[in-house]
């Protein structure tokens, strides 16, 4: 591993005044990402700017009947916290299916939204990637194409994102609040992540410096019956192959609000606004769940190893609506 | 680059200086002759490390040790009483471990034993887990509830079966 220096600033805009005047810098938070990207050497900051310390670790209620998450609230924190729970259950869910125990106890709100790919290309230095090393190519278009995305992808870059909160989050309609050092601005879930284009090194519209201070959720009522589906190679402890994030709310067998978003499709949580406005005003039926679910894969382009993901997702968004329709039944 | 910090490391306060690539498992194990906690994978995919960090379980080899100055720190020698020594009483999970034959060649215990301690005090904090069908409802540990809480210590001699029923027995 590199050597770098470790500082624990006195404040948030002290973190970001030192990370901003110093390419080789990168925030620290719980670590459980980054410390293993320098052990990897996938990563070698010569400084880390210690934040944990420095931002909220609470969650807070909203004047207008949202919560505000710090961003140094660990994830099991907030998957415990009753208010997620009873309004917000995609959220406690979502978190819920990602990690372990263990490294669900150290990792934190806003270091969670800047996990890398796991991409297994990403992670082995001794292989050409465009996301790690630009312009060297990319492994995984010919490669193992198991975990690759089958939305947005680029030819430059085939990687998917590995958050599950994040999902949640897009489902929702989060808000990340961004301290950098031009001052302080929000940036909307979706929209923080990006497509990966011709620049997959960049993960988020967020420059060198930037830092997210907490993460707001929006008074949402139809949130408090919403659910997460993982579907995964193992019962526990891996990542997405297809993810689904869905709140819903029907009313005399009407769909009258929906949201949902998909994990393990491409290089962001996928926001699935089609399947949204497909099913708004129309029938909460089986039929009406997988037409809305195959226009949002309408134009996947899908390679050798996962073709599967698409009727993957198909079913996991239907099976998931399917759920919530019975859950609001009883 | 160095750094001097301070742990408290099963009840005994230590102050050490140590490179800041240092990771929490190296400090215990290379320079506090803290050998309970073991070094399986180094990348936080086994759970082999498991400590309690202020009480909490978490997976030493990710973390820095420079940015835990000041913490507590428990490992599975520390969590009975008399420091491990010969006569001193086994921590009830230990004990159970022993009990219930939940290993068989012991690399993976003190960190199972850690991460069940943890998840003992999750369960009974009333935090759910992916295993739990209803979020709202109180946590009841079944097997299902067990094996995915403890889904994060990996055992490459497949001692789960009585692994779980160690930390069954020890849930009572």
């Amino acid at each position: 591993m590199r050597p770098f220096d470790y500082t624990r600033p006195d404040g948030p805009a002290d973190a970001v005044a030192l990370v901003a005047d110093d390419p080789g810098a990168a925030y620290l938070a719980g670590g459980t990402n980054l410390v293993d990207h320098m052990k990897l050497g996938v990563a070698s900051p010569t400084r880390l700017v210690d934040v944990r310390g420095l931002l909220g670790n609470r969650v807070e209620e909203l004047p207008g009947g949202g919560l505000r998450i710090g961003a140094s609230v660990p994830n099991s924190d907030l998957a415990a916290h009753p208010a997620v729970r009873r309004r917000y259950p995609v959220l406690s869910a979502a978190l819920l299916a990602g990690a372990s125990g263990q490294l669900r106890n150290a990792a934190t709100t806003g270091g969670n939204l800047f996990q890398r790919t796991r991409c297994p290309y990403f992670q082995d230095t001794t292989t050409p990637c465009n996301k790690r090393e630009p312009g060297t190519g990319c492994s995984a278009l010919e490669g193992h194409g198991r975990d690759n995305a089958v939305l947005g992808a680029s030819d430059h870059c085939v990687a998917t994102h590995p958050s599950d909160m994040a999902v949640a989050l897009a489902a929702l309609g989060a808000e990340a609040r961004v301290l950098g050092p031009g001052g302080e601005r929000v940036v909307p879930i979706p929209g923080l992540h990006r497509l990966p284009g011709s620049e997959p090194e960049r993960d988020t519209v967020l420059g060198h410096g930037d830092l997210i201070t907490a993460v707001d959720l929006p008074h949402l009522p139809v949130a408090a019956r919403s659910a997460y589906r993982k579907v995964r190679d193992r019962a526990s402890y891996a990542f997405a192959l297809v993810s689904v994030a869905a709140a819903l709310d029907v009313v005399d067998g009407t769909v009258a609000d929906v949201r949902i978003a998909f994990g393990g499709l491409a290089h962001v949580p996928w926001r699935a606004h089609r399947a949204e406005e497909a099913l708004i005003g129309g029938p909460a039926t089986e039929e009406a769940f997988r037409e809305a679910a195959r226009a949002e894969l309408a134009d996947a382009r899908t390679g050798r190893d996962n073709a599967f993901k698409v009727p993957m997702a198909v079913n996991t968004l239907a099976s998931t609506l399917r759920g919530l329709t019975a859950e609001e039944a009883r | 680059m160095d750094a001097t910090i301070t742990l408290r490391v099963d009840g005994e306060e230590r102050r050490l200086t140590v490179d800041t690539r240092t990771t929490l498992l190296d400090a215990l194990r290379d320079r506090l002759e803290a050998t309970s906690p073991k070094k399986g994978c180094d990348h936080g995919q086994c759970g082999a490390c498991t400590v309690l960090l202020d009480g909490r379980r978490i997976l030493s080899c990710l973390a820095l040790a420079v940015a835990h100055d000041g913490a507590d720190v428990t490992t599975a020698a520390g969590l009975g009483s008399g420091d491990g020594a010969p006569g001193g009483e086994l921590h009830p999970v230990a004990r159970a471990f022993v009990d219930h034959d939940g290993f068989q060649c012991g690399y993976c215990t003190p960190g199972q034993v850690c991460s069940a301690v943890g998840m003992l005090r999750e369960a009974e904090a009333g935090w759910p887990s992916h295993a739990t069908a209803d979020l709202d409802a109180p946590v009841s540990l079944d097997d299902e509830e067990i094996r995915e809480r403890m889904s994060g210590n990996l055992c490459r001699c497949g001692a789960y079966t009585n692994i779980v029923a160690a930390i069954r027995e020890a849930a009572r």
